[in-house]
């Protein structure tokens, strides 16, 4: 089974969809791998690289684009469609705005995955190209702005003086805006960042920024993780918010796009006239038309001393990694479609029944929903409200881990291994055990067994218990320890009165008043904890 | 009641009180456990109450009805900054109970015990009753050391370590004549006698070991009290052949044990240079001088910039100690994070493992000033922000804060884990004046270059600052 990887002709165009490394995986899985001359070259990745792994070059078109399985980044022109026969096209598609492509596509006899379409489930992030493509876009909206500014990132104390260090306004916490966050920071910048969805501001914290806030509530988050439309109060504190920070920063970076739609206008021409000369606005928007209103589509304009970049291709400006990405989102996808043995377009998978828009000479999209599932997009009104991409954190080259705010699990202490000591120890208790068996009445070993055990069980479970609970321990084994109430009553409940009967009856009142003590302050103190929130 | 039918219920009960302990792994099933336990005793008290052997039960439940009551009362009323004095006390409860038990056992002797089996229940007896009155009188002590009632300064008699040993050699060594005379026959003659002189003796020893120790290592000696309260129990349910006491009070003791090890650790002490070190000796003294003498000069700031510091900054770590508490400063203190807070400013507490009185403690009283648990954070789970972070409030802390446990090896405190809060942008110090801590350290602290004092009692200067805030 072929699989052909052909040379991207969209113009500026540098990523390829595979690299000599999952060439190797292709090959493992047991496909025969096909590139076309110089696929890689853009992304310095030159053909004899792809032979050593293993693949055949070929130069051309035909050849690659007849092989059972197309992998490719863009979708493709119409003469490449042309050369499509009775196969698989795995690309992104973009369905919506390409139907005549879907349908050339089709009556070539064959069928397409689109890239595009994979669902935003947990199990196909590893396959998710729009993410790892989200994530590198945001990492070099960083790389493009500190190119444009005219000043350091980090703060500088020199003999010459000190300068502070830039500020910038991330608008978006998705995939792309947290890479840009993580960036900024690596850079020395200070960063704030904002979204609606309340969920956001854990992992825009958990990346060292400052999470913005407008003085309204509302939450933000649709079904599928994407933002919803906002109530025009909303977007009017909102916009009230940006034009107050753009007097503020230095570097403004948006992130917000609606799936198949006009990006919406989050900084208008008032807000950049409001920022300081040499301010710089990455407008990752700018292929939808830009968040920022003077944005110019694939330039780089200056507007009263602000540069606004428009630049379309920022993830094909990383050609190398991109195209290492890229190709194992697709490895990935080949993997969970069955290898080359168990190859099939299974439709029970949820993946495939979403990404699956042309079926052996079929259109399928828009693919109907399954009964009781949602499809994810509902159609958005066209008001502006900041769209961001999606929650999960997937940004393995700049995002640290996220830490944890609400921990108050096990503490790292652990029981101490076996130490020479403690060895002594395991010698005089073997030497103890010895003795009991020997003089002590078995009655008395039965009792000890329990005691030995009741001592381990009592180590482990106490050894996992939160510290800060340490307090409302001490009082609960207070109250527990009250069982001595039980010795009391055996020892006072014989009937007649004696001087035992009238110690057990004051043993059991003392350990009352640890019973009810104990179990009520225990009580008292755990109601006082309370989460953030509740 | 049938023996089996008790006995399964013994094993109701003893599961029930693993479950409540185990509850407390995590805050959402905390309450959980405690509901565990409860229901785990009212079986225990049931099926006893049913055993054939137990029939006054106007005389036991006027004895639970009080007691319930009592401690009903002292529960509800006990202020969270008492909760160490509370916890004290219980535990001498349950040395007094374990000690009456033993006389108890002793008196009523159960006669088909011959030979071997009324050795080791005479020895058993006996043991429980010494750890029983160690607990009871050294509960009593610990108490009124928390209390201010005795003074928190360690009593060193001459040769205290000699007269140590010598009574805990008389109380194993009465132990043979008492045995003896059992095997005689005899329970209340010599032996009676023998066992009063032996409590006593064990209620001395209880006495002199808390006195000797300082009080701020009474975290580690009410832990260590609460082991003991529960090997008193255990020894008291082998004395009685009951299960459940010998399970429970092995939970209890274990659990303790633990909790000790965990503040040693804290501390870089071992238990023996706690039990018997007389730290702090020279409390009150003129600071012990390191060798790396601290050097430069001292940083006040008043309240209002301490405001604006934190009003401007991004993270700000709270590091409350004992002084916080004394103070009850914190309900101030949660005021000013919570409007820091509000402001966006992301406001998070340390605790120090040996912060407070009690183990947790801090965390008890950060929680009924009402702060989100969320936010309060162990020192290893923080440690490692500070660098990240713009303000650092101290309040009331001094050597949980000392650089010099990590530099100064000539330090008393040298090696001990600290918060590493110097490594933030700036510190602010709340302080009552110079004096050093309860170790009698110096803090080079408080001669860094980005640390700033606030002077003054830590509610006062706390409301300071709120009010700064609120402007």
């Amino acid at each position: 089974m072929w699989v052909g990887i052909p040379k991207e002709v969209h113009e500026g165009e540098r990523r390829v969809a595979a690299t000599p490394d999952t060439v190797k995986k292709l090959r493992s899985m047991g496909f025969s791998v096909r590139v076309q001359a110089g696929a890689g070259e853009e992304a310095q990745l030159p053909d004899a690289l792809y032979e050593t792994a293993g693949a055949e070059i070929s130069a051309d078109p035909a050849t690659i684009w007849s092989s059972d399985l197309v992998l490719k980044l863009r979708a493709p022109k119409p003469d490449e469609v042309a050369l499509l026969d009775k196969n698989l096209l795995i690309s992104l598609l973009w369905p919506a705005q390409n139907r005549e492509l879907l349908a050339a596509i089709a009556a070539r006899g064959a069928s397409a995955i689109a890239l595009d379409q994979i669902p935003r489930i947990s199990r196909a992030q590893k396959m998710d190209v729009l993410s790892s493509m989200a994530n590198i876009a945001g990492y070099r909206a960083i790389v493009e702005a500190a190119n444009a500014y005219t000043g350091f990132f980090a703060g500088q104390i020199t003999a010459a003086g000190k300068t502070r260090p830039a500020q910038v306004l991330v608008i978006g916490a998705g995939v792309a805006g947290l890479a840009a966050i993580g960036a900024a920071r690596g850079l020395g910048a200070e960063v704030r960042a904002f979204d609606v969805r309340k969920a956001a501001q854990e992992q825009v914290e958990s990346m060292g920024a400052r999470f913005l806030t407008v003085e309204i509530q509302e939450e933000g988050e649709a079904a599928g993780g994407y933002a919803k439309e906002m109530s025009p109060a909303f977007i009017a504190a909102e916009m009230a918010l940006f034009l107050q920070q753009a007097k503020e920063v230095d570097i403004i970076v948006t992130t917000a796009l609606i799936p198949g739609k006009r990006a919406p206008t989050l900084i208008t021409t008032e807000m950049v006239r409001a920022m300081r000369p040499g301010s710089v606005v990455v407008d990752l928007a700018a292929e939808q038309g830009g968040n920022c209103e003077l944005t110019q589509p694939g330039k780089v304009v200056v507007d009263g001393g602000v540069t606004m970049v428009g630049h379309l291709d920022l993830p094909s400006r990383l050609p190398t990694h991109a195209s290492q990405f890229l190709g194992s989102n697709l490895c990935h996808l080949l993997t969970d479609m069955g290898g080359k043995e168990k190859f099939k377009i299974d439709l029970e998978d949820e993946v495939i029944y979403q990404a699956l828009v042309v079926q052996e000479g079929q259109v399928r999209y828009p693919v109907t929903p399954r009964a009781q599932k949602e499809a994810p997009k509902a159609p958005a009104a066209p008001k502006p409200a900041p769209k961001v991409e999606e929650p999960q954190v997937v940004a393995p080259t700049t995002v640290a881990p996220a830490k944890s705010h609400g921990k108050a699990k096990g503490h790292g202490h652990a029981p101490k291994a076996a130490t020479p000591g403690g060895r002594a120890l395991g010698l005089i208790t073997a030497v103890v055990l010895a003795v009991l068996a020997v003089y002590a009445p078995g009655d008395f070993l039965q009792h000890f067994t329990v005691f030995v055990l009741a001592c381990f069980v009592g180590w482990q479970v106490v050894w996992s218990v939160s510290p800060a609970l340490h307090t409302p321990l001490m009082s609960v084994t207070n109250a527990i320890s009250g069982i001595i109430l039980v010795g009391g009553m055996l020892a006072a409940g014989e009937g007649s009165l004696s001087v035992a009967s009238i110690l057990g009856a004051v043993a059991v009142l003392v350990a009352s008043i640890n019973i009810a003590g104990g179990f009520r302050v225990t009580h008292r103190m755990l109601a006082m904890f309370r989460k953030e929130g509740s | 009641m049938q023996t089996s039918m008790l006995t399964a219920a013994y094993l109701g009960s003893a599961m029930l009180f693993i479950r409540s302990l185990s509850g407390l792994s995590r805050q959402e099933t905390a309450r959980n456990g405690n509901l565990y336990g409860v229901i785990g005793m009212a079986l225990a008290f049931v099926a006893t109450a049913l055993h054939p052997n137990v029939e006054s039960y106007a005389l036991l439940i006027g004895a639970v009805v009080i007691g319930g009551a009592i401690g009903s009362v002292l529960a509800a009323r006990v202020a969270m900054t008492a909760m160490p004095e509370l916890v004290a006390i219980l535990h001498s409860f349950v040395g007094l109970a374990a000690v009456l038990v033993g006389i108890a056992g002793h008196l009523e002797p159960n006669p088909s015990l011959k030979g071997g089996a009324l050795v080791v229940h005479g020895l058993e007896t006996w043991a429980g009753i010494a750890i029983g009155a160690v607990t009871f009188t050294g509960s009593i002590i610990a108490w009124g050391k928390l209390r201010g009632s005795i003074s928190g300064r360690p009593l060193l008699l001459p040769g205290r370590h000699v007269l140590n040993a010598a009574v805990g050699l008389a109380i194993v060594g009465m132990a043979i004549p008492y045995v003896t005379g059992l095997l005689a026959g005899d329970h209340h003659g010599l032996p009676l006698y023998l066992m009063l002189g032996m409590t006593l003796l064990a209620s001395l020893l209880g006495v002199h070991l808390v006195m000797a120790i300082g009080g701020a290592d009474m975290p580690v000696v009410v832990s260590l009290l609460n082991s003991y309260s529960g090997w008193a129990a255990a020894a008291a349910g082998f004395l009685l052949s009951n299960d459940l006491l010998i399970v429970t009070g092995a939970l209890v003791g274990s659990s303790g044990a633990i909790l000790s090890i965990i503040m040693c650790e804290a501390m870089n002490r071992s238990i023996w240079n706690v039990v018997f070190g007389g730290f702090g000796t020279e409390s009150g003294q003129a600071p012990a001088k390191g060798s790396g003498e601290p050097a430069g000069e001292v940083r006040a700031m008043d309240a209002a910039a301490v405001a604006e510091a934190a009003k401007t900054a991004r993270s700000v770590i709270i590091v409350p100690g004992y002084g916080m508490a004394v103070g009850r400063a914190q309900h101030v203190v949660h005021e000013f994070s919570k409007l820091l807070r509000e402001k966006g400013v992301d406001v998070r507490y340390a605790i120090h493992p040996v912060a407070g009185r009690l183990p947790g403690h801090m965390n008890v009283l950060l929680a009924e000033a009402g702060v989100p648990y969320d936010i309060v954070l162990e020192m290893d789970e923080i440690n490692a922000d500070f660098p990240s972070t713009d303000l650092v409030l101290v309040i009331g802390a001094n050597d949980i804060v000392n650089p010099g446990a990590e530099t100064d090896t000539s330090s008393p405190i040298y090696g001990m884990p600290v918060l590493q809060v110097w490594k933030a942008k700036t510190v602010v110090v709340l302080k009552r004046g110079m004096a050093a801590g309860y170790a009698g350290v110096e803090n080079p602290l408080f001669f860094v270059e980005n640390t700033r004092m606030l002077f003054g009692d830590a509610k006062a200067s706390m409301d300071k600052v709120v009010a700064a805030i609120r402007g």
